[in-house]
Formats: structure tokens, C-alpha cells, sequence
């Protein structure tokens, strides 16, 4: 697209608010987007280092730093709901989307900007109350919710008598909420504050990735807020939804969980694709190949991602005819996935490829994504699931998705767009070295849990076999290699910080078409006084 | 037209097979060779399979092993002529290509009809699974935080015991591995079909059992029904595979599959040695 007339440069003197006006009551996209990418960072070490614990004990067969396997559990309960609700989501919807989704599509600000500023102080506030649930007594004599992140009663129930796993609900009903608020923001400034000229179909795939996300958060939440209601009002006030000694069943809970977590999957890689759509298409000099394809596969993601839930649940004892279902749904997901992982395949074809830091992540991202996805599909599968279920394999699978796909996407995008955001410009090399040390120490970590599950090992397990011992001793390396790239990162940042020099407005080039890159770097305080124009560009064939 | 399909399954079938030997060699068969029952250091494959829904789960899994690995060997493939021949170096100028009608036609289509390529094997294995042929032996199974117990039925005599993890010298004494090895089995006889019904005393558990290609929630409030044929004798462990609390990883599961003659003389010794069960004549049978 081309710009006809954009926004003027930052004039020298703007004014911002005071520090605590402008950081605790901030109602500005880009401080709110900077604030929720600083908390994602902070909650990601949090749960890293629950990580760390985890890697640790399993390092060798036997207990060697839990005394009481319990307090693993929490461990593993911790470490799964701070990354996926904490970390993954507010780095990519709310840090990335409130940064640039309004710079993307020409406009000021979000739609309410005072909500927005809620949205994220109630996903600080359910983080808090997560952290409390670690200090408090879940299961009898040891402290914290032990239940897994996916919080299954009768264990979250009866299981855990004391207040953890109370703490643990209000943190997913106050995250819940701040994301739903989000969510709600995001449809109605991208439905309405497009810049003139910028119909749907000219909406960069960012955007794009956003709205349909947003559209899954608003329909899925709600179904989890319920599901855990429910669960609330069964440890506290005496009902039986999900105890069979007052006519209910823990089966409903699992499907209430499930169709909000199966599209909670797709909320936490649909921002990745599109993220992922930019880096390709700005440092191969191309447009997107099959911009539209793009688009509406993302879209049918969102629908066909909704009535798949069930796969998680086929060892529950479904019927023959449900679980032939649920396999048929989930393999048509494979087939706009691959549209995605050939469309960004033909978009660097015949392209002049720049292999900046931000390139190698997301050109390592294709690739794994494609291994976390065809083993998705084996998955899918309820005839093999019924041996892999709950074994490493799926610990496996979802690594490769989530550690090896979101978080591969929110690296690129840091290093995407940090000159952008900040102004300054953390150096290649670090960008590429980090890339080097997390893409081996990951597959490193990772690739061998397919191989451990495959023999069997199931998940969740403080202790084990000896048999198991060998590949368990190859993930901890790999998570030491893992480890030693994340602080190439900071050292990276930390230079970005201290060098004196500047980023400029663009500095990508002319694959950067964009229009945060028509700003200054970092952008005004408030850009777009004068709202963009897009015109056609008759090169531009959609 | 009903020749013809029964030839394409046929076809399928051997195809399957055809491509469970290929990537059998391909990963080093080394599952075949192992011990089975258990899993060994170093592993990289599916447990030896004991049952014939174990053999049909070890055959597709291969079969779907082959295709995924064609498939992420292409993606790579791309990514590499992609990474070599148009980086700024060796191609300065872009071009501008955005739009190839056939091309997207073929990549909706192709993986289409590899899905469904999938999907037959996949409802075959599927079907064979949940087909509740009819029982010669049922045992009922109950989890526990953080044990199993099992009921035999009136006809072998009706008795119930519960299988608790082996620890210290006991366990070495058992020859059976550590965190594998139980005081008591669940002995069933060779050849036979047993059914199995499983349910939850507390929180939900999961009885699974790798070398016989199955796990099956046990739920409060459920009574969940799975079926297995061993085909041959030996003692296989698994492990519970649903998160259930502190000792999660410490309540294993031993079958132990003998001969009918040893089964007889177990049911004998059993009757005497564990508690009876008052009034479980017969069990539901859901079929």
C-alpha cells in the first residue's frame, strides 16, 4: 500500500504526563503495549525459573530437590498458567497488539483507552493472586495449587482443600476479565478506526491476526470463567457440578475446559502468524504471497479451532462415533496451517532475502512450527493418542508449538520492532547468537521428550524409572543452552540501552511497508494527528 | 465396486504394513529387539507391542511416522534452496510474485487428500479398539490415591487385593524395576479376551498400560470399560497417566499374563489368600 499523506514528526517538545500519571494511569497504546511487555518479561522469568526447577529434578531419576512431590506439581501448575496466561498472552495481544495494531492501521489511539489501562492492571492483579496461590495450602500439608494448569476436579476439588486453588481461579477470573476487556477493545478499534482508504482486505496480517484472536478470547472466556465458577461454588458452597455424589461429573468440567483451551491455543499462535507474516515479507523485499489466503486461513483456524476441544479428552471414555469426529475436526486444521507454512515459504521464493536477528527467528519459527504441527497431527490421531496421551509426547507437541512457535515470534518481534519502539538498536550479533543458542538448546531440550514418550513416560511426574534417565539428562542440557540465550538477550538490550546510537524511522528498507515505519523511531507520544490516506497502488495486485 | 473396495483395503492394509517395515528399519528396530513389558534406556520407539490393538496402534504410528517425515523434509528442503539461492547476495533483485492460483490450489488440495489417506487406517485402528468383543475374563479396577485395586469376579472366584509401589529391598528382591514393580499383580490368562472396567475411589487416575496400546481414565462417578488380548506371556508395567497428587508418580500397574493352567492355580490361591467381594457376582456389562 502507499501512504499519501502521513502523520508529522514527533515535535521535539511534546508533552507526556508526569511518571506515576503516565505509568499507572496510563490510557496510551504504546506505554500500555510497553507495560504489558515489561510484565510479560518479569512473569517469563518467573515462570522460567519454575522451568528451571522442573528441568532440574528431572535431570536424574529419584528426588533430588523436592522433598515432597507435591510442591513439583505446583511447580508444573505454576510454570504452565504464568507462561500460557502471563507471559505468551500479554506479550503478544497485549504488548505487541496495543504497540501496534493502532500504528498498523492508521490510528490514534485504541477505542478506550481508559479500559485498555484496566485491561491490563486486572491481568497484574490475577498474576498476584497466582503468585499468593504458591504461599497458601492447596492439597493437605503442602502449600500451592498442585492440579496442573488445566485444574481437573476432583484433584482441584477434593484434591485440594485449602485456598491455592481458590487463589488460582480468582487469578484466571481477573486475567480472564482484563482479557476479555482487551478483547473487546481491539474488535471495536479495528472494525472502526481504520484509517480512511484502509478497507479489511488492505488490513496489514497483523491486524488481521489480531481481530480474530480477539473474536476467540471474547466467545472462549467466558466458557472458562464459567467452568471455574462452577468450580469455585463446588469447594465453597456446597455444589455438585462436578462430583458425581450429588449427580454431577468431572467429564463436564473437562469439556468446558477444553473449548475454552483448545481456542486459547490458537489466541496464543494466531499473533505469532501474523507477526511472522511482517518479518518475512519485510526482509524478503516482497508483498505476502496470497495476502487473502492468509487472511481467511486464519480465520477458518478461529472457526474449526472451536469445535475440536474434544481431543484432549480421548481416554475419557467417549464413543466411537464422537472420537471419529473429533479426529476428522482436528486433521482439517493441518490444511489452512499449511496454507500458512507455504504461503511464508513462497513469500521469501524469488525474494532478495536480508538475514537480519529478527529473520532467523522467524524463518527458524517456519520450521519448527512445521515439526510442533505434524506431530499435532499423529496427535490427532484417537487411535495413537491412546497410547500418547498425557506421556512426553505431548509435552513434546506443545513445546514446539508454544516454547519453539510463540516464543520463537515474540523474540523475532522484539527484535522486529525494538528500534521501532525504543529508538535504539540492539546489536545483530546478539540477536544472532541468542537465535543460534535458543534454536539448538530448544530442539536440544525438546526434541528428545518425543522420544521419552514414546517409551512410555508420562507426564507430570516428579520421579521415575530408571529407563527414562538417558534422554531426561539430554532435555536438562538443552535447557542450560536455552538458558545461556537468554542472557545473550539482555547483555543484547543492555547494549541497545547504553550505545549512542539511534535507530532510524525505518531502519528495514523498502520491505518495510507498514505504516509504523512512516513514524519517527521511537513514534510521537500521539501519532497520527493527521490521519494517513491509503491509496491504491496499482503494482499492489491483491 | 464392493471388489474394488475390498482391494483398496487390502492395498491399504499391506501398504500400511509396507511402510511399518520401512520405517522399522529406518529407526534401527530397536524396540523389536527389546525387552517387552517395559520401557530401556535410550529408547526411541513405541514399547514392543503384546496385543493386537498394540500391533495396529505400533503399524499406524510408523506409517504416520513416514508421512510426517516427507513432509517436514520437504518444509526444510525449501527453507534451505530458499536460505541459499535467494538471499541478498544471490538474488539483489526482488521479484514482485504474490499470486499463484495453482500453486495455492495444490497446497489446499494435496494435504487434503494426504488427511484422508490418514483418516482410513485411522478409523480402521480406531474401530478395532472400541469394538467390545465379548469378554472371557473381566476385572474390575479401581484407582486410588495412590494405588490400584482389583476385583475378580465370582466365576474365578471373587476376590479383590490392592497392587501398592515395591520400595527399597522389596523392590530389588522383585527383579521388577524400581518404580515399575508392585507387591501384588493383576494376572489375567494368555490369549484371552479380558475386559476391563475402571473407575476412580477418589480423584480421577488413569490406567495405562504401553505394551498392550491402552490407557483409560478412571473417573469418580464412571465406570469406563477397555479390552485387551495379550498374546503372549511375561509381565508388563505401566504407569498412572492421569496428574492425581502427591504419589502421582508412584502407583504403577503390573500385569502379569500367564499361561491358563498358571491362571487357574492363581484364581485358587487367590480365593484364599485376598479378600472376597461380597456380592459382585456379576459385573455390568455395558455391551
Amino acid at each position: 500500500m502507499a501512504v499519501a499523506a502521513s502523520a508529522g514528526h514527533a515535535d521535539a517538545h511534546e508533552h507526556t504526563p508526569p511518571f506515576f500519571q503516565r505509568w499507572f494511569n496510563s490510557t496510551n497504546h504504546k506505554d500500555i503495549g510497553t507495560l504489558y511487555l515489561l510484565f510479560a518479561f518479569s512473569a517469563g522469568i518467573v515462570g522460567a525459573f519454575l522451568s528451571f526447577g522442573i528441568r532440574m529434578e528431572m535431570e536424574a531419576p529419584g528426588l533430588q530437590y523436592f522433598s515432597n512431590p507435591q510442591t513439583y506439581n505446583v511447580f508444573v501448575t505454576g510454570h504452565g498458567l504464568i507462561m500460557v496466561f502471563f507471559m505468551v498472552m500479554p506479550a503478544l495481544i497485549g504488548g505487541f497488539g496495543n504497540w501496534f495494531v493502532p500504528l498498523m492501521i492508521g490510528a490514534p489511539d485504541m477505542a478506550f483507552p481508559r479500559m485498555n489501562n484496566i485491561s491490563f492492571w486486572l491481568t497484574v492483579a490475577g498474576f498476584m493472586s497466582l503468585v499468593c496461590s504458591l504461599f497458601v495450602e492447596g492439597a493437605p500439608g503442602a502449600v500451592g495449587a498442585g492440579t496442573g494448569w488445566t485444574v481437573y476436579p476432583p484433584l482441584s476439588t477434593d484434591g485440594h482443600p485449602g485456598p491455592a486453588v481458590d487463589f488460582a481461579i480468582f487469578a484466571l477470573h481477573l486475567s480472564g476479565a482484563g482479557s476479555i476487556l482487551g478483547a473487546i477493545n481491539f474488535i471495536t478499534t479495528i472494525l472502526n478506526m481504520r484509517a480512511p482508504g484502509m478497507t479489511l482486505h488492505k488490513m496489514p496480517l497483523f491486524a488481521w491476526s489480531m481481530l480474530v484472536t480477539a473474536f476467540l478470547l471474547l466467545l472462549s472466556l467466558p466458557v472458562l470463567a464459567g467452568a471455574i465458577t462452577m468450580l469455585l461454588t463446588d469447594r465453597n458452597f456446597g455444589t455438585t457440578f462436578f462430583s458425581p455424589s450429588g449427580g454431577g461429573d468431572p467429564i463436564l468440567y473437562q469439556h468446558l475446559f477444553w473449548f475454552f483451551g483448545h481456542p486459547e491455543v490458537y489466541i496464543m499462535i494466531l499473533p505469532a502468524f501474523g507477526i511472522v507474516s511482517h518479518i518475512i515479507a519485510t526482509f524478503s523485499k516482497k508483498p505476502v504471497f496470497g495476502y487473502l489466503a492468509m487472511a481467511y486461513a486464519m480465520v477458518a483456524i478461529g472457526v474449526v479451532g472451536f469445535v475440536v476441544w474434544a481431543h484432549h479428552m480421548y481416554t475419557v471414555g467417549l464413543t466411537l462415533q464422537t472420537q471419529s469426529y473429533f479426529v476428522f475436526a482436528t486433521m482439517v486444521i493441518a490444511v489452512p496451517t499449511g496454507v500458512k507454512i507455504f504461503s511464508w515459504i513462497a513469500t521469501m521464493w524469488g525474494g532478495s532475502i536480508r538475514f537480519t536477528a529478527a529473520m532467523h527467528w522467524a524463518v527458524g519459527f517456519v520450521f519448527l512450527f512445521t515439526v510442533g504441527g505434524v506431530t499435532g497431527v499423529i496427535l490427532a490421531n484417537a487411535a495413537v493418542d491412546r497410547y500418547l496421551h498425557d506421556t512426553y509426547y505431548v509435552v513434546a507437541h506443545f513445546h514446539y508449538v508454544l516454547s519453539l512457535g510463540a516464543v520463537f515470534i515474540i523474540f523475532a518481534g522484539v527484535y522486529y520492532w525494538f528500534p521501532k519502539m525504543t529508538g535504539r538498536i540492539i546489536p545483530e550479533w546478539a540477536g544472532k547468537l541468542h537465535f543460534w543458542l535458543a534454536f539448538i538448546g530448544a530442539n536440544v531440550l525438546f526434541f528428545p521428550m518425543h522420544f521419552l514418550g514414546l517409551a512410555g513416560m508420562p507426564r507430570r511426574y516428579a520421579d521415575y524409572p530408571e529407563a527414562f534417565a538417558g534422554w531426561h539428562y539430554v532435555a536438562t542440557m538443552g535447557g542450560h543452552i536455552f538458558a545461556l540465550g537468554m542472557v545473550v538477550f539482555v547483555i543484547g538490550v543492555v547494549m541497545a540501552f547504553r550505545s549512542k546510537e539511534r535507530a532510524a524511522d525505518n531502519p528495514w528498507g523498502e520491505g518495510a511497508t507498514t505504516l509504523e515505519w512512516t513514524l519517527s523511531s521511537p513514534p510521537p507520544f500521539h501519532q497520527y494527528e493527521t490521519l494517513p490516506v491509503i491509496v491504491d497502488e496499482p503494482s499492489h495486485a491483491h | 465396486m464392493g471388489m474394488a473396495w475390498a482391494q483398496g483395503r487390502r492395498f491399504g492394509r499391506s501398504f500400511v504394513r509396507g511402510a511399518a517395515v520401512a520405517a522399522t528399519l529406518l529407526t534401527g528396530g530397536a524396540a523389536l529387539a527389546a525387552e517387552a513389558g517395559k520401557p530401556v534406556p535410550w529408547q526411541m520407539d513405541l514399547q514392543t507391542p503384546v496385543t493386537e490393538v498394540a500391533t495396529e496402534i505400533y503399524n499406524f504410528h510408523h506409517l504416520l511416522n513416514v508421512i510426517m517425515l516427507a513432509i517436514v523434509l520437504l518444509v526444510l528442503a525449501l527453507l534451505l534452496i530458499v536460505i541459499f539461492r535467494f538471499n541478498e547476495r544471490a538474488q539483489p533483485n526482488p521479484s514482485r510474485t504474490t499470486h499463484n492460483t495453482m500453486l495455492e490450489v495444490a497446497w489446499t488440495i494435496v494435504p487434503v487428500l494426504i488427511l484422508v489417506a490418514i483418516a482410513i487406517p485411522s478409523f480402521r485402528v480406531l474401530r478395532t479398539q472400541l469394538s467390545d468383543p465379548k469378554a472371557d475374563l473381566m476385572v474390575k479396577v479401581i484407582g486410588h490415591a495412590w494405588y490400584w485395586s482389583y476385583e475378580y469376579p465370582q466365576e474365578v472366584g471373587g476376590f479383590k487385593f490392592d497392587a501398592n509401589l515395591l520400595e527399597g529391598e522389596d523392590q530389588v528382591k522383585s527383579g521388577q524395576p524400581k518404580l515399575l514393580a508392585t507387591d501384588n499383580e493383576m494376572v489375567v490368562p494368555v490369549n484371552k479376551i479380558v475386559k476391563i472396567q475402571v473407575t476412580a475411589a477418589d480423584v480421577m487416575h488413569s490406567w495405562a498400560l504401553p505394551s498392550f496400546g491402552f490407557k483409560i481414565d478412571a473417573i469418580p462417578g464412571r465406570l469406563n470399560q477397555f479390552w485387551f488380548k495379550a498374546d503372549r506371556e511375561g509381565t508388563y508395567h505401566g504407569q498412572c497417566s492421569e496428574l492425581c497428587g502427591q504419589r502421582h508418580a508412584y502407583m504403577p500397574i503390573t500385569v502379569k499374563v500367564v499361561s491358563d493352567a498358571a491362571f487357574q492355580a492363581w484364581t485358587a490361591e487367590a480365593k484364599t489368600k485376598f479378600a472376597r467381594v461380597e456380592g459382585a457376582g456379576k459385573f455390568a456389562d455395558a455391551r
